[in-house]
């Protein structure tokens, strides 16, 4: 069969349960086109081999009530995975194999999926191209030399070039929505405290989510619904009810009001991007909702703020490599020298660049200008959203500022990079769920998404609104394999 | 330097000086596990046997409260009679050293568990109020080994994670005997509760102590110097006296006295600057996103207020109100809760016809020898409570003399022995047959008639040698009492 990695993953389960295809035969086909795809750079560690073991095993005594029956998945490399290296994307990491497993990965596995890899991504989740990761840059399967998106960029690449069925990323400020928008996938990032962070290695603790990312939005749904669960050993997860995502998924949003709101059309935003919008506003229309202009009037503070606080907690989250435990170890005349060498040269310059940020706005003198204020304006975007939820149920944007960029093309600005998290970043702050869609392409052929943003636990609603409109859109990608020789 | 109705001043030429000291006291919080981890605390355990990849602080790992530290903390902070934040929010204090996994001490800064409080202490010229500015919870670190190689540093982990009370006073302190009568207080306060062992040995007790000195009268505070880590309460001591002094001479020569951060030299009894104001850390304190707010409800609280024992100063009333104790017996019998139940029992134990006097007599005095001679804690005594008031009740009710009892009670310790079946095998009941001490005095006056005839003719001194010679005699055994009123008669 060859066209098994074409498949949704909700096709691969189905013809999992109808016995019409073998775990094998399906993990086969993922390894198979995942070797041939080297050059899309998307794997940090593969398990290859012990995946096709595992699969044969699953298929000796196939447990078919499983969610994931058998279904291969390869997933970032920032959810720790037992006795399989976990780098965050960085050479500190490098060495690094946990003996845990995180909650997310572990629910993953529970429901019987086999785990084909830890997927690239930008060094601890720092970064908006994937070009900040120790184990170099990722092709976009869209086209050569453009990035697949940060920090889930390995993720990304591999949904879209059909190395695996599905995966998940993490989410600090776009990290999922935005590669999602580059390579033509639907990414969820869900409520802080949907998911559990038990297991993730931690960027910025209160923004951090992990959520999936997928061909569809019913696979989207259905990796949700796995991977939500309260968990004791998060302080921040919450314990709410969670709804069969895929199951209650519905196209009727009849009557379901938009909010359009008018600070997300920024200055310098491409034509192309507004057209986009505009195309979103009269599917949602079709489809039988009412759209509402609104206004979030502090979206202009959102991304400096965000630079502050995701950086601050960073800052300290990333204090324990330092040498002395796991990881790597420079050689150092004394503990001061060696914890210098460790960190220069295990950490690479995006995320020295924000420790540094970090160590800065926490410092005695700066905390209330900088820290303080930021935590202010978070609850002010907090504020803006909990007003426009008093009018409207969902809310539409644009999911990018631009569509993927070419490989190098920003490396050297970090601000013009920072800025591709504009239309994400204050989904994060607020705690809030958000869907990024394929909608549409640019003049270049490139993908862009739209993304919709809901109230807190109200995943359901977005999935809905995203899953009609993925009907009306019928986004096809453009996908050449150019890679595969 | 003198001491002017227990004032403690130091004198230089003209010039007094008045000592203000402030404590911050780590007390290691009693509890099975860490503050944020399930990990175990047992003291003295194998180095890295008792850490979790929490408190090794590997990558995903997260903090989870302890729900048994907070109520520990909480029922610490209602013995010293502190107000109970219901909400708190923990910190992260940011620093790098090896025995700190995470890079940061997960802590309360800005709003801590609990609020002021006070505490009372016992002096010898009255009471003294302290007052306590707050409480909070904070993780302890892990242990750097440096002396078991000459190139590398060892690190424990098992101390990191595990809960600490950080009790800040205010700046009440006015001498080393305060300093001390303070720290016992604390413990004795704690041990009641239950919320921390006091172990000073085990490091389960240690205390920042805070020093600055001014002339006698002024209201302004001077500059202090924070003496880090004592962890004795004669080190304590030590190190005020000779700071307070240091910063004296510095004044005296007309030099400034710089903030700073000093270690104490328990060698050299000195102390010794370890770090300036300059050099100070800068923690980078920020509210721990990891860890939600602690919010804490008035029926929680109420709760454990309701389980808080009876607590020293209640139960020294009580002993004054109930025993008719003098208040000095009372502070002696409730500083330590082990003595004050001993105690309790001795009472119990007694019956109706009680001593408490007698009572309190040989506990503060034999008993007390005799554990401090073997070296034990009251809770170890090898004289049950129960025994101990047999013999105050076989005393009392003249059964024997208090002399006997001495050895009765040398015999007691034996195996805790009924001093009533000693008494009754060894025969040592005490005679209290009036003819019988009549013959026996009579056949002394006999024997020893010019000593009779001396002490009628005006040599009173003499009776106690008719007395001594009397109880020798009896073996001992003869009601003292007996003898004085029958000589008397037999003398006149």
């Amino acid at each position: 069969m060859s066209d098994i990695t074409k498949q949704s993953l909700t096709e691969l389960v189905e013809n999992i349960k109808d016995k019409k295809l073998s775990s094998t035969d399906v993990t086969k086909a993922f390894i198979e086109r995942s070797e041939k795809s080297k050059e899309l750079n998307a794997y940090i560690t593969d398990d290859f081999t012990s995946a096709l073991e595992k699969a044969k095993k699953f298929d000796q005594k196939p447990n078919l009530d499983l969610k994931l029956p058998g279904v291969p998945m390869a997933v970032k490399d920032l959810f720790c995975t037992k006795d399989i290296k976990t780098t965050a994307g960085s050479k500190i990491l490098n060495n690094f194999v946990p003996t845990y497993e995180s909650t997310v990965t572990d629910n993953i596995w529970k429901e019987g999926a086999i785990l084909l890899g830890k997927l690239n991504c930008d060094e601890f989740a720092m970064g908006s191209s994937n070009e900040t990761s120790f184990f170099g840059n990722v092709q976009n399967p869209i086209d050569k030399n453009l990035v697949p998106g940060g920090s889930s960029g390995g993720s990304a690449s591999a949904v879209a070039g059909q190395l695996t069925p599905i995966t998940i990323g993490t989410d600090t400020g776009g990290s999922i929505r935005q590669p999602a928008s580059f390579t033509g996938t639907v990414g969820l990032k869900p409520t802080y405290g949907s998911c559990s962070r038990y297991g993730i290695v931690a960027f910025a603790s209160s923004l951090d989510q992990a959520g999936p990312m997928a061909q569809t939005v019913k696979d989207c749904a259905l990796l949700q619904e796995i991977i939500s669960s309260y968990d004791p050993k998060d302080s921040t997860s919450i314990d709410f009810k969670r709804n069969q995502y895929s199951k209650e998924l519905t196209n009727n949003i009849k009557g379901k009001k938009i909010g359009i709101p008018k600070e997300y059309r920024v200055d310098g935003m491409p034509k192309e991007i507004e057209d986009l919008w505009q195309k979103g506003i009269q599917y949602v229309k079709d489809c039988g909702a009412e759209t509402i202009d609104i206004s979030l009037p502090h979206t202009n503070y959102a991304l400096p703020a965000y630079y502050i606080v995701a950086p601050a907690e960073a800052s300290s989250n990333l204090a324990r490599y330092d040498g002395v435990k796991y990881g790597f170890r420079a050689k150092g005349e004394n503990l001061i020298d060696m914890y210098e060498k460790t960190r220069s040269e295990g950490f690479g310059a995006e995320v020295q660049r924000r420790i540094m940020i970090g160590t800065y706005v926490l410092s005695s003198g700066y905390y209330d200008a900088y820290y303080l204020k930021a935590q202010r304006v978070r609850k002010l975007i907090k504020n803006d959203f909990d007003e426009a939820y008093k009018k409207v149920d969902a809310i539409l944007t644009p999911s990018t500022p631009s569509s993927a960029f070419k490989i190098g093309e920003k490396t050297n600005d970090p601000v013009s990079m920072y800025l591709n998290d504009i239309f994400t970043v204050p989904v994060n702050l607020a705690g809030l769920p958000g869907i990024s869609i394929p909608a549409g392409h640019d003049s270049k052929g490139y993908p862009l998404g739209l993304q919709i943003i809901g109230k807190a636990f109200d995943e359901q609603n977005i999935l809905n609104i995203a899953y009609a409109m993925e009907e009306k859109i019928d986004f096809k990608n453009n996908i050449t394999d150019w890679w595969i020789k | 330097m003198s001491k002017n109705n227990s004032e403690y001043l130091i004198n230089r030429k003209d010039n007094q000086y008045e000592v203000v000291i402030g404590l911050e006291v780590h007390a290691q919080v009693l509890s099975e596990s860490k503050l944020f981890s399930a990990s175990a605390t047992k003291f003295g355990a194998e180095p890295n046997t008792q850490v979790s990849l929490v408190d090794a602080a590997f990558p995903g790992m997260l903090p989870v409260i302890n729900e048994f530290c907070v109520k520990q903390a909480i029922k610490t902070g209602i013995g010293l009679n502190a107000k109970i934040n219901k909400r708190s929010v923990f910190d992260r204090k940011n620093y790098f050293y090896a025995d700190l996994p995470q890079g940061y001490q997960i802590s309360q800064f800005k709003d801590p568990i609990v609020g002021e409080g006070k505490v009372i202490l016992d002096m010898p010229d009255g009471q003294k109020e302290v007052g306590i500015e707050r409480l909070h919870l904070e993780q302890d670190a892990g242990k750097s080994i440096h002396d078991l190689d000459p190139q590398n540093t060892f690190v424990d982990l098992n101390r990191s994670g595990v809960a600490l009370m950080e009790i800040v006073s205010k700046p009440d302190l006015r001498s080393p005997d305060e300093v001390s009568a303070y720290i016992k207080k604390l413990r004795s306060i704690m041990r009641y509760l239950g919320t921390c062992d006091g172990n000073m040995q085990e490091g389960s007790l240690r205390a920042d102590v805070n020093v600055s000195v001014r002339a006698k009268g002024s209201k302004e505070f001077g500059t202090r110097c924070e003496i880090k880590n004592v962890n004795s309460i004669k080190f304590m001591q030590m190190a005020i006296q000779y700071e307070a002094n240091r910063q004296v001479d510095l004044i005296e020569e007309g030099k400034s006295i710089d903030q700073e951060t000093r270690l104490f030299d328990t060698k050299k009894n000195e102390t010794r600057s370890m770090r300036s104001k300059e050099d100070a850390h800068d923690y980078r304190y920020f509210p721990d996103p990891d860890l939600l707010p602690l919010k804490v409800s008035d029926e929680f609280i109420n709760q454990l207020k309701s389980d808080i024992p009876e607590l020293p100063d209640d139960k020294k009333k009580r002993f004054i109100d109930e025993f008719k104790l003098s208040p000095y017996e009372a502070t002696i019998l409730v500083s330590d809760i082990e003595t004050a139940k001993y105690f309790e029992e001795v009472v119990a134990k007694m019956g109706k016809n009680k001593d408490m006097k007698l009572a309190v007599n040989w506990i503060t005095g034999e008993l007390f020898a005799v554990l401090n001679n073997k070296n034990l804690e009251i809770s170890q005594s090898p004289v049950s409570a129960k025994n101990l008031a047999i013999l105050v009740n076989l005393i009392k009710n003249g059964t024997i003399s208090g002399k006997i009892a001495k050895t009765v009670f040398e015999l007691m310790l034996d195996g805790d022995k009924d001093p009533q079946k000693i008494v009754e095998e060894k025969g040592l009941k005490q005679q209290s047959d009036p003819k019988a001490i009549e013959v026996l005095i009579d056949k002394i006056i006999n024997d020893n008639r010019e000593k009779a005839i001396e002490y009628k003719s005006g040599k009173e001194k003499l009776f106690g040698f008719f007395v001594g010679q009397a109880m020798k005699a009896s073996g001992g055994k003869a009601n003292p009492q007996l003898i004085n009123e029958i000589l008397k008669k037999k003398l006149q």
